[in-house]
């Protein structure tokens, strides 16, 4: 019988038998940590394995992405424990001023198709955006293959998901990985590896497949893997600088754990309730919902192409009166792309507030917390009671925050395009 | 020495009101974000369900070597180590649910804490808070002494069960020969 891709990338990194079940011992191609767990890699390192080096610094990172730069002094301490354990290692950090570490590894041409890439986040399964196999882990294993290059991983099995269907703007990747997320819930993928198929998938830019790896986590995956297409070959080619990228290939006899296809013909704006991210409606259901926060960013939705819809949507708008908007750009190269196309002075002109590359109010940190009795509707992936405030959040796409931005009450965007 | 493969425990069933387990309790219920920068293992026990309803006031309830018994994909959500270390920290012995979230699942692994899944456990557990129970880490057998009922749930991997022999980890990691 044959294998997954998702077998056939571990095959590549093990000698051990590959088979759903099995646990292999991985070589990694990359390893990072980042400000949040960062602090606790090191100290795991340094107490287990005292004046050591890490395995190979050219392919250890930081990168620092929650609370940046710190707000407060344990996050700074904690930042500068890392500096200051990179400097005596060698090993290069992705400082504060830098975005989002999945997204400033494939920026820098680092993740390429087929490689295995382990870190601190739990949405590093953001990496099957361009067919590598990413996994988020804690601190110790993070040390642990800082040290030896390694980790161990029981072989998941795979779920075969197809997509096909169109749709037209505004509804977008957001709104088709929140009704897949409807369908899987946090049970069919739950320990297992997801791989995307079909037509409506084959057509997502980068930034869509950015956006559909990441909820990957919400469904409970391990990993997701998106078959890489023209535009991310040559998005990986040209950040790498390599000419030839090999593309695995399912083998045709292969056999998934489950198969569904979701048909997303006509998909209207999908939005998730408060406290669950599988618990998604039509935006229409949810219209006239008062909100007082809205929040454009994460490693979901923070992509250049998402503020340029929030972008065509707010021009010439106005944010409500009584409503918080915030934006946080993923990187600073997409943050240097919103200067020079304009998009910034849109945002800011329709009185949006638009802080520094980062993942903002995810893990308490820059702008994008709540207060008790606020509501917010929030391009981001997770909205579990407390994750981002007091207050309630509602997940939805930046074209559905920003219409619902200028209402000051949740909004089809379809009454804006 | 290696750590015994079976473990005996006071029972906390993390249900709500209803007498149901709770299902899906996340990385944020379980140790908020708002405490991430805290390194010290000692110091992480005091936050432990601080932000799951109904249950803030655990930490001054459980006691050394108690078994938490939780519902489905316990643990979903982030990736921090501190969601496992919190029990540790308190003495918990181990954490038995229908389900874990799977990077949840390494991390206790890793971390020496036992954990044990029990696929087919209803959402009205045949055990109640108090129980004293029984785990064997090897056969899946969970045994409530109190009530003299057997449930079966998953046996440990050969690796998951070398970690916790050996204590987590790094101590496994010093056995190997690579």
């Amino acid at each position: 019988m044959g294998n997954t891709v998702i077998e056939k990338i571990i095959k590549n990194h093990t000698s051990d038998e590959v088979a759903p079940g099995k646990v292999v011992w991985m070589d990694l191609d990359l390893r990072s940590a980042r400000d949040f767990g960062g602090a606790n890699v090191v100290k795991n390192f340094e107490r287990e394995y005292a004046g050591s080096s890490v395995g190979d610094r050219s392919k250890t990172f930081f990168t620092f992405d929650c609370v940046v730069p710190a707000k407060n002094v344990p996050y700074a301490n904690n930042q500068q424990i890392c500096r200051d354990f990179a400097e005596v290692q060698g090993i290069r950090v992705f400082d504060v001023d830098m975005g989002i570490g999945t997204h400033v590894l494939m920026e820098q041409g680092l993740v390429l198709p087929g490689l295995i890439v382990v870190g601190t986040d739990s949405h590093m399964n953001i990496l099957g955006a361009v067919g590598a196999f990413g996994q988020g882990m804690g601190d110790q294993d993070i040390a642990f293959a800082f040290k030896t290059g390694k980790v161990w991983f029981e072989v998941p099995e795979t779920v075969k998901v197809e997509v096909n269907g169109s749709y037209s703007p505004p509804s977008s990747a957001k709104d088709l990985i929140l009704a897949v997320l409807n369908v899987l819930k946090t049970e069919r993928a739950l320990g297992k590896c997801i791989e995307f198929y079909g037509e409506t998938i084959e057509e997502l830019p980068l930034s869509g497949r950015i956006t559909v790896a990441s909820m990957a986590t919400e469904m409970g995956a391990i990993a997701a893997f998106i078959p890489p297409g023209k535009e991310v070959l040559q998005f990986c080619g040209e950040r790498s600088g390599k000419k030839k990228l090999t593309v695995m290939n399912a083998d045709e006899d292969v056999s998934y754990a489950d198969e569904l296809a979701i048909d997303v013909e006509d998909l209207k704006p999908q939005i998730s309730l408060p406290g669950r991210p599988d618990n998604v409606k039509p935006v229409d259901e949810l219209a006239g919902t008062k909100v007082t926060s809205v929040f454009f960013g994460s490693c979901t939705n923070g992509r250049f192409d998402d503020f340029q819809t929030a972008a065509n949507i707010l021009k010439d708008n106005r944010v409500a009166a009584g409503v918080m908007a915030k934006a946080v750009p993923a990187t600073k190269e997409v943050y240097g792309e919103m200067l020079k196309t304009g998009v910034l002075k849109i945002l800011f002109e329709a009185g949006v507030i638009v802080s520094n590359p980062g993942c903002g109010g995810c893990a308490s940190g820059q702008i994008g917390m709540t207060g008790a009795g606020e509501i917010q509707i929030s391009t981001s992936n997770r909205n579990f009671a407390g994750k981002q405030g007091a207050g309630e959040t509602y997940l939805a796409s930046a074209a559905t925050a920003a219409a619902t931005a200028i209402k000051g009450q949740i909004t089809n965007p379809l009454e804006f395009v | 020495m290696a750590r015994p493969k079976n473990i005996k425990g006071k029972v906390w069933v993390i249900a709500g009101k209803d007498g149901l387990l709770v299902h899906d309790i996340d990385t944020d219920q379980i140790f908020h974000n708002s405490h991430l920068a805290v390194t010290d293992i000692e110091k992480m026990g005091q936050y432990a369900f601080g932000n799951l309803k109904g249950w803030e006031g655990f930490p001054e309830k459980v006691g050394k070597s108690d078994i938490i018994v939780v519902g489905k994909n316990f643990g979903c959500g982030s990736s921090r180590q501190q969601a496992v270390d919190c029990f540790r920290s308190l003495g918990v012995s181990a954490v038995v649910a229908i389900s874990f979230g799977a990077i949840y699942k390494r991390n206790a692994v890793n971390s020496g804490l036992a954990i044990l899944a029990i696929p087919s456990m209803e959402v009205k557990p045949p055990l109640q808070s108090g129980d004293e129970i029984e785990l064997d880490l090897e056969s899946g057998n969970v045994t409530d002494l109190t009530r003299k009922v057997v449930i079966q749930g998953n046996s440990a991997s050969k690796v998951e069960l070398d970690i916790y022999e050996a204590g987590g980890l790094f101590a496994y990691g010093r056995t190997l020969k690579t």
